[in-house]
Formats: structure tokens, C-alpha cells, sequence
């Protein structure tokens, strides 16, 4: 089986469970819609957080599908057949990195706009804070693939998930709202952006290698 | 799927597992190494529990005395008879309890990730073991230096916490430890739960260079490194002396902690092999391997 027929898989699995992957979207749009409500809809305080506030939510949101990531097919042994298919572990791995993002990631990048406006963020910061969504939320799948095959078969794997994904997730964060805030103050945000790209060419290898290793352990 | 896993693991389970079948002598059994089939496996030696018990309880007294007496005499030292800094006064003082903390926090991490290729790689079963250990007793000498940092903090930033580079990567080290302690122990399969341990700790490496880095990447309120292996020490002699020997106090602390718990580990999988061993002679069945 090839790379892209497994793609193809995944996106048909997603497609056929529509609510599964409609609600990682729908918790982006509700948590940020908790935040004008809880601080006050000033416009200034607002616009100051919502970059903080689309990437913590965007953080969030793209943490709830990881769970069936592997966890269907470790229960049905599809995950075993996958592994035997011929291609390496490490590339079933990327294949589901690749999925999540085009299911999960790719959407919240699209609604993060509408959201940033309705957070007030300023028109002109938006480029900037889409710019760091994209490598951020590819960065995020990557880790949150790696962090669904380690708790693989866990006991609470759904609560421990997090607690190891989110701590690694930081310096995207950083790197992320610290663009716009570059951008809002006058600086370039271009230090940043890069900083995120670097993360992003450092995960892209090693987490689905990472990944790889922790379905064949979970496989054995 | 469960079978083939537990019999993945190599010496040790093997050596458990011949304890069970043969409970009575199973103790004298154990603590006589078979001689190393060939030279040049020297890690697989110590693979031997029995082995690694007698060398772990000649070691254990050293160990837990030796980082006593060093770090009570290093705190002794500096903490009363060293000299107060010209700038912070005593609150400088601080610096003998949290530097060598934070060595140990970063040492402690370094030494989980060398377990976890053991693990990984060789699949050594003490590895597996000492890599468990580490995990809480890390994670304590993070929190010790997280606190006194903050206490130091107070005083000189007139913060207890600022979000710099420096605090936020040892923040982010004390939540992988954390991960790691409750990853390890999550799986009702022990050995799956040391090849995850080992994947995520290895994972979480990036953070070490991140740690040591931070003061020179960014401009930190936290100040760069006073001390390096290659230059001369920028700092009063009279304050380097105790430092290192309440750092070198930590360190056999540490491996003392390390060490016990180790052993407590060993004899734990001992004892639990035994029990199944009894209850199955008691049932007359065939004792099954679990």
C-alpha cells in the first residue's frame, strides 16, 4: 500500500465520521467565543489577547482527535495489517500526521481568520498570525502523533495525552503569538516565523520516527 | 499480542521467571551469575539481577554517606561560613541549595535518556528499571530547584515567577518528568510501559540544549553561567568551594536515591514472582507467566 492510498484511507475514515472531526472545529469556536464573555468585549483588551487566544484554542482543539488517531485501529487490529503493509512505521506515522492536519489542522487554520475578527483582532495582524498558524499546526499534528502512539494502550490515555503533548507544544506557542505581538508593536515578525519553520523542519523527521517506533512497540 | 511482549524482555524475566519454577533455591540461583557467554556484552552483566543487587548494596553505603557528609558540609559551609555577596548580600546564599538542584535536574534528565536508548536499543532490563526510578527522584531535585528559585526570585526580581527563557524550559523539563512518571506506570503491561517512557524521554531531550542555551539565545532576567569547564571561574574561590562540594553532594544524593529505589524495584519483581509462584503450586495448575 502506498503512502498516498493510505492517505486516502484516513481521509475517507474522517469523511465517514463527519461529527468526529466537525467537533474539534466546533470546540475552537466555542472556547474563543468563552473568552470575550469572560474578560469583557473592550475592544483593546481584546485585541491585545486574541492571538493568545486563537493559539491556546487552537492548541486545544487540534489535542481532541488524537485520540481515535491510533485508537481505532489498535482495537480492530487494523493497526497490525498497517504495519505489515510493507511501508515502514515511521511513514504510517507521518501518513497519520499528514491526516490529522488536513482534517484537523487545515480547518482551524481556515476559521482562525473570522475568529481573530471577532476577537478584534486588528485586519492588518492577521497575515502574520495565519503565517505562524501554518507551521504551528502542522508542528502540532506532528507532536500530537507522536504523543497518541506513545499512550498507545495506556490506562487514561486520553487524560495522560495532553500532559505529554502540551508541555512539548510550548515553544510553538511562544514562537506563534510572539509574531503577531512582534508585528502589533512594530517589529518584524520575521524572527519568529522562522524559529517556527525551524521547529517545524526539526519535527518533521524526528516525530514521525518517534511515532514509528511507538507503534511497533504498541504492536509487538 | 500480551504474550509475545512479556517474553520480549531478555535476562531479567528470564532470571524471574526460572524463580518462579524454582522457588526454593530461587534466591540462591539468582545471586550466582552465570559466567558472560562472550566477551564485550560488559552492559549485559549487570543485566544479571543478582549481580546488580551485590554491587548495588557494596555501593549503597558509600553512596547515601558520602552525599550526606558532602552536602551537609557544603551547606554548612556556605550557607554560615562563606562570604555574603557584595551586591545581593546574603540572600546569595540561596545559590548553594538551588545551583546544584538545577545541575541535578538537567544531569537527572540526561541520565533518564541514556536508560531509555539502553532500553530502546538494547533492550537492557535494568535500564528499563533505573529509568522508572529516576523519573520521581528527577522530578523532586526539579521541584527543589524550581522553589529556591522562586525564594531567590522574591528578593532580587522582586518577583517569585517571571516567564523568562531560563525558568520557562525548567518548567517545561519538571512537566516531561512528570509525563514521563505517570506514562511509565499507566500500562497494566510493564514492559510497554518502558518502551513508551523510553520513547517520550527521548523525545523530550530537545529540551536539555534548550535549558543550557536559553541565557545566551535570549536576553533573560535570569543571569547567564558563572561557571564553565573551560575557563577560569568568574567567581570568589571561597564561594566555588562549597558550591562544588554541595554539588558533588547532590550528585551521590541523587545516585544513593536512584540506587535504592533500584534495588527496592528488583526485589519488588522478586517477591511478586514468588507470590505467583506459591499461589500456582497451591492451585496445582501450570504457573503462568503474566
Amino acid at each position: 500500500m502506498s503512502m498516498l492510498a493510505l492517505l486516502g484511507r484516513e481521509l475517507r475514515l474522517s469523511l465517514r465520521h463527519g461529527t468526529d472531526t466537525v467537533a474539534a472545529l466546533l470546540f475552537f469556536l466555542v472556547a474563543a467565543a468563552l473568552f470575550p464573555l469572560a474578560i469583557g468585549p473592550a475592544p483593546e483588551t481584546l485585541g491585545r489577547l486574541a492571538p493568545g487566544i486563537v493559539w491556546v484554542c487552537a492548541l486545544l482543539a487540534a489535542l481532541l482527535p488524537l485520540e481515535r488517531l491510533f485508537g481505532a485501529d489498535y482495537e480492530d487490529g487494523s493497526l497490525d495489517q498497517l504495519l505489515l503493509c510493507g511501508l515502514p512505521a515511521g511513514a504510517v506515522a507521518a501518513v497519520k500526521a499528514a491526516a490529522h492536519w488536513l482534517v484537523t489542522g487545515l480547518p482551524l487554520l481556515l476559521a482562525a481568520a473570522p475568529i481573530g475578527l471577532m476577537l478584534r483582532l486588528k485586519a492588518e495582524l492577521l497575515p502574520v498570525l495565519l503565517a505562524g498558524l501554518l507551521p504551528g499546526t502542522l508542528v502540532l499534528s506532528l507532536l500530537g502523533t507522536a504523543g497518541a502512539a506513545i499512550v498507545l494502550g495506556a490506562r487514561r490515555g486520553g487524560v495522560l495525552l495532553p500532559l505529554l503533548v502540551l508541555p512539548l507544544a510550548m515553544p510553538v506557542l511562544i514562537f506563534g503569538a510572539g509574531a503577531v505581538e512582534a508585528a502589533a508593536t512594530g517589529l518584524s515578525p520575521r524572527p519568529h516565523l522562522l524559529l517556527l519553520a525551524a521547529v517545524l523542519a526539526l519535527a518533521a523527521p524526528l516525530c514521525p520516527l518517534a511515532a514509528g517506533a511507538a507503534i511497533r512497540a504498541a504492536a509487538e | 499480542m500480551t504474550a509475545e511482549s512479556s517474553a520480549a524482555p531478555g535476562g531479567f524475566e528470564m532470571a524471574s521467571r526460572a524463580a518462579m519454577f524454582r522457588p526454593v533455591d530461587a534466591l540462591s540461583s539468582l545471586a550466582t551469575p552465570a559466567a558472560p557467554k562472550a566477551p564485550g556484552r560488559g552492559l549485559h552483566r549487570f543485566a544479571n539481577p543478582g549481580r546488580f543487587l551485590r554491587l548495588a548494596a557494596a555501593l549503597q553505603p558509600w553512596l547515601t554517606a558520602g552525599g550526606l557528609i558532602l552536602t551537609a558540609a557544603g551547606l554548612v559551609w556556605g550557607l554560615v561560613f562563606a562570604p555574603a555577596d557584595w551586591q545581593q548580600g546574603d540572600a546569595v546564599r540561596i545559590m548553594y541549595v538551588h545551583v546544584p538542584a538545577a545541575w541535578l535536574a538537567s544531569a537527572g534528565y540526561l541520565a533518564l535518556a541514556v536508560c531509555s536508548v539502553l532500553s530502546l536499543v538494547w533492550r537492557h532490563p535494568l535500564a528499563d528499571l533505573a529509568a522508572a526510578e529516576i523519573g520521581p527522584v528527577g522530578a523532586a531535585f526539579t521541584g527543589i530547584c524550581l522553589a529556591t528559585g522562586s525564594l531567590w526570585g522574591k528578593p532580587m526580581w522582586g518577583a517569585w515567577w517571571v516567564w523568562d527563557a531560563r525558568l520557562t524550559s525548567v518548567l517545561v523539563l519538571f512537566f516531561l518528568y512528570l509525563g514521563h512518571i505517570a506514562l511509565i506506570r499507566a500500562f497494566d503491561d510493564p514492559t510497554r510501559g518502558y518502551r513508551a517512557g523510553a520513547i517520550l524521554a527521548l523525545v523530550g531531550v530537545v529540551n536539555l540544549p534548550i535549558i543550557k542555551f536559553s541565557v545566551d539565545w535570549w536576553n533573560t532576567l535570569h543571569q547567564p553561567a558563572t561557571i564553565s569547564l573551560t575557563g577560569a571561574p568568574s567567581m570568589y574561590l571561597g564561594m566555588l568551594w562549597p558550591l562544588a562540594l554541595t554539588a558533588l553532594g547532590y550528585t551521590l544524593v541523587f545516585a544513593a536515591l536512584v540506587t535504592a529505589r533500584t534495588r527496592a524495584a528488583v526485589m519488588e519483581r522478586r517477591i511478586r514472582a514468588l507470590l505467583m509462584a506459591a499461589a500456582a503450586r497451591e492451585d496445582g495448575a501450570v504457573p503462568v507467566a503474566a
